[in-house]
């Protein structure tokens, strides 16, 4: 009975991660071929990266709200810091005449573990907590990480690194002394090579980490506790465990995204907009809209969120309006249960399901 | 498997809208203009500056067309908002980009003009800023300032301050999370050393805590200060200058460019900011006559008296005018050997301008402009000119 149940299952699930697998493939080459016939505007190609970033880190965010049940707010507070320690890493390695490539791929390894590993720090603490305390908890973390870096000062010379939380001056820098994190200005000439193809091949080995995880033993693990930690408990799953681990690849993923967005603009400052709870929120209502658990939904979500305000410039700030408009309209067609039951029954599925009847 | 085939659909759909984007890249260009695009926030935090340069540039374009145009071309101008967000910024270039653009007028606020900077040096585009004052945006030599850099203006402030014996005690309250904010802080205290001027108090607030200024102001009245420089933009300014009344303190407050704009802020008793001193270069009541020109134009087209961004961008509109004509340059060059040409020329420009004073403007060819600090004080609920 266990071993049916596991193998329909498993096969279910892989088919439907190598669906997503096979969606991201074909969008990346008829995104390919676009560019190459130079059929794609500057604009679409400029937000290429950015739907990549927005992408993983849904991802990332999903694994923790979907698959974990737990609430974050703090998601870019993770990406903040994994953008800011790759940027660091890259601005402190530009003039040693490094490898750029070689450089780059460091840079993902370094901002994706220290965002792990500060995922593992808060943790700790925070997954002792459930529901809204847990999110309280990640939305003050992720407003101190953004408070941190704007007071955080680091230079380089000759003699090595010196770091200050005050000012510039108090660095005691040597003349030809070089600032890495300048305080609020961030970090300003990080080298761009963030491209759509680093892009699309870091969303499928997030994807290829995430579905493996979710559907390993120790992702059903990690469900049964969202689904009942005392039964989970009570059956021997060590919770605090698993719960640790999913939060720590959640986080680490998220800071993937941070790497991303750090090699993507020249400039990098830790502002409410980007590294604020606005955009953590902003990834919650990807996750949501997309469908908790739905990787392939998050990033279809994503991508959706962010183009539209884009595509929408032509009517000028009336956008603001629209988004809202269209935001609304879009959670009521994906989650209302009239819709649902609508859908259910205007669906093209429902035709395929008719024919195939017997098969199945 | 139910939802994927929604899913699915939606795929579909947000492909055929990539699709449909792609193919309005097609503009419709016409060969005998110049294309010149702005961006700037006009909405959010900072909106009264992009639109300001978005009214002041449309100003200046119109003027320019209607007296036939630069050597005989006409100017096509549009302008995108940014929300003064460094990534919206580099997707409003994008968009300005398919739409055809050839120059670009700005960004308004510095942390968006550096991103959008390394782009344009990327695409080798001439870029003119109205007001983006931070020195990291010169880096590719590409970019040129009509406004002061940052490290200037902290230091002409101090300057000013101790040349006109304004006060001899001087209290700071800055923001530490803002580029522009911080980086004239600095080099007022730098210079305030230099000068005498005793600096009794610094307080720093940030982005998050700007709506109560209480604990900076009172650090401030207790060490007795007589000045409060107050370099950071007027929503703040505008706070603290009512928090500072019901405190009953009553120093002098001076401040930058940034405070250009406090008189139009809703719903603030403008009679608070009598007396308050800024420094910029522009003051809406000079008498010569381009400047009252430009103002009742202004006040005309959109109701407004306009503040130093409108001049810096009507200045702006005017140096690429300038810039082009001095190059011979035609509408039919690409993007990157007009920008080859023009950079060049830009060094050579001289433009009286509304913020040029009696020297009038001119670049470095570096990017930075040489032009004179003025100083304005708030009266009568104008800005006057000291």
């Amino acid at each position: 009975m266990k071993k049916m149940f596991d193998k329909n299952n498993t096969k279910k699930a892989t088919r439907d991660s190598f669906v997503t697998y096979g969606i991201v493939i074909l969008v990346f080459i008829i995104v390919q071929v676009m560019v190459g016939t130079g059929s794609m505007s500057s604009l679409m190609q400029g937000l290429l990266v950015p739907l990549c970033i927005y992408s993983i880190a849904a991802i990332g965010l999903n694994l923790c709200v979907g698959y974990l049940g737990e609430l974050s707010l703090g998601h870019a507070g993770f990406m903040c810091v994994g953008a800011f320690s790759s940027a660091f890493f890259t601005k402190y390695m530009v003039d040693t005449g490094m490898n750029e490539n070689l450089r780059f791929v460091l840079a993902i390894i370094i901002g994706t573990l220290t965002a792990a590993l500060f995922g593992f720090l808060i943790g700790i603490p925070v997954l002792r907590l459930q529901g809204d305390y847990l999110a309280i908890v990640t939305l003050a973390f992720g407003e101190i990480i953004k408070n941190v870096m704007n007071v955080l000062y680091v230079g380089k010379d000759s003699k090595g690194l010196h770091f200050s939380v005050s000012d510039a001056s108090a660095l005691k820098m040597e003349e030809e002394g070089k600032m890495i994190i300048n305080g609020p200005k961030g970090i300003t000439g990080t080298p761009h090579q963030a491209s759509f193809v680093i892009g699309i091949i870091l969303i499928l080995i997030s994807l290829i980490i995430v579905y493996n995880l979710v559907n390993s033993r120790t992702g059903r693990a990690v469900m049964a506790i969202r689904d009942n930690r005392i039964a989970a408990e009570s059956v021997g799953i060590p919770v605090t465990k698993f719960k640790l681990m999913a939060f720590t690849i959640s986080a680490a993923v998220a800071g993937t995204a941070g790497v991303l967005y750090a090699h993507n603009l020249s400039t990098l400052t830790a502002l409410p907009a980007n590294f604020g709870y606005n955009m953590s929120i902003m990834l919650l209502v990807f996750v949501v809209l997309g469908g908790m658990g739905s990787f392939r939904g998050s990033m279809i979500a994503a991508v959706l969120l962010t183009m539209l305000p884009e595509v929408l410039r032509g009517l000028s700030d009336y956008r603001m309006l629209i988004y809202a408009i269209v935001l609304i309209a879009m959670m009521l067609f994906n989650w209302a249960p009239k819709s649902i039951e609508w859908r259910q029954r205007h669906s093209l599925k429902g035709l395929f399901s008719k024919k195939t009847k017997g098969v199945q | 498997m139910k939802r994927a085939v929604s899913v699915l659909l939606v795929a579909a759909l947000a492909v055929s809208s990539l699709a449909a984007c792609g193919s309005k890249s097609a503009s419709k260009k016409e060969d005998d203009k110049f294309y010149i695009g702005g961006i700037g926030p006009t909405t959010g935090g900072a909106a009264i500056y992009g639109t300001a340069v978005k009214n002041a540039a449309k100003i200046a374009v119109d003027e320019i067309n209607e007296d036939g145009g630069i050597d005989g071309h006409k100017i096509e101008y549009k302008f995108e908002d940014d929300q003064s967000d460094a990534e919206k910024s580099v997707n409003a270039y994008n968009t300005l980009k398919d739409w055809g653009m050839q120059v670009l007028l700005g960004t308004v606020t510095s942390t968006p003009c550096v991103a959008v900077a390394d782009k344009t040096a990327q695409d080798n585009m001439f870029q003119v800023t109205p007001s983006a004052s931070t020195t990291d945006v010169l880096a590719n030599g590409n970019v040129f300032q009509i406004c002061f850099t940052d490290p200037n203006q902290g230091t002409a402030s101090a300057q000013y301050i101790a040349e006109n014996k304004l006060a001899s005690k001087v209290a700071v309250i800055y923001n530490s999370s803002d580029v522009y904010s911080s980086g004239i802080s600095d080099k007022f205290i730098e210079e305030a050393k230099n000068e005498k001027l005793d600096v009794v108090a610094t307080e720093a607030f940030t982005e998050d805590s700007k709506t109560d200024f209480s604990t900076q102001l009172k650090k401030a009245q207790d060490s007795g200060a007589e000045l409060v420089f107050l370099p950071i933009y007027y929503t703040e300014a505008s706070i603290i200058l009512k928090q500072a009344d019901t405190m009953g303190f009553a120093p002098k407050f001076f401040g930058c460019d940034g405070l250009d704009g406090i008189l139009s802020v809703e719903n603030f008793d403008t009679s608070l900011a009598e007396g308050v001193m800024l420094l910029t270069p522009f003051a809406a009541d000079a008498d010569d006559e381009a400047t009252q020109n430009f103002v009742k134009k202004y006040k005309d087209e959109f109701g407004e008296v306009p503040n130093q961004f409108a001049a810096d961008a009507y200045d702006g509109i005017y140096a690429i005018k300038a810039a082009l004509e001095k190059a011979e340059a035609t509408p039919d060059m690409s993007v990157s050997d007009l920008c080859d040409t023009l950079k060049e020329a830009m060094s050579g420009v001289t433009i009286q301008g509304l913020t040029g004073g009696d020297e009038g403007l001119n670049w470095e060819p570096t990017g930075e402009v040489n032009k004179q600090p003025k100083a304005v004080i708030i009266k009568d609920g104008t800005y006057t000119a000291m």
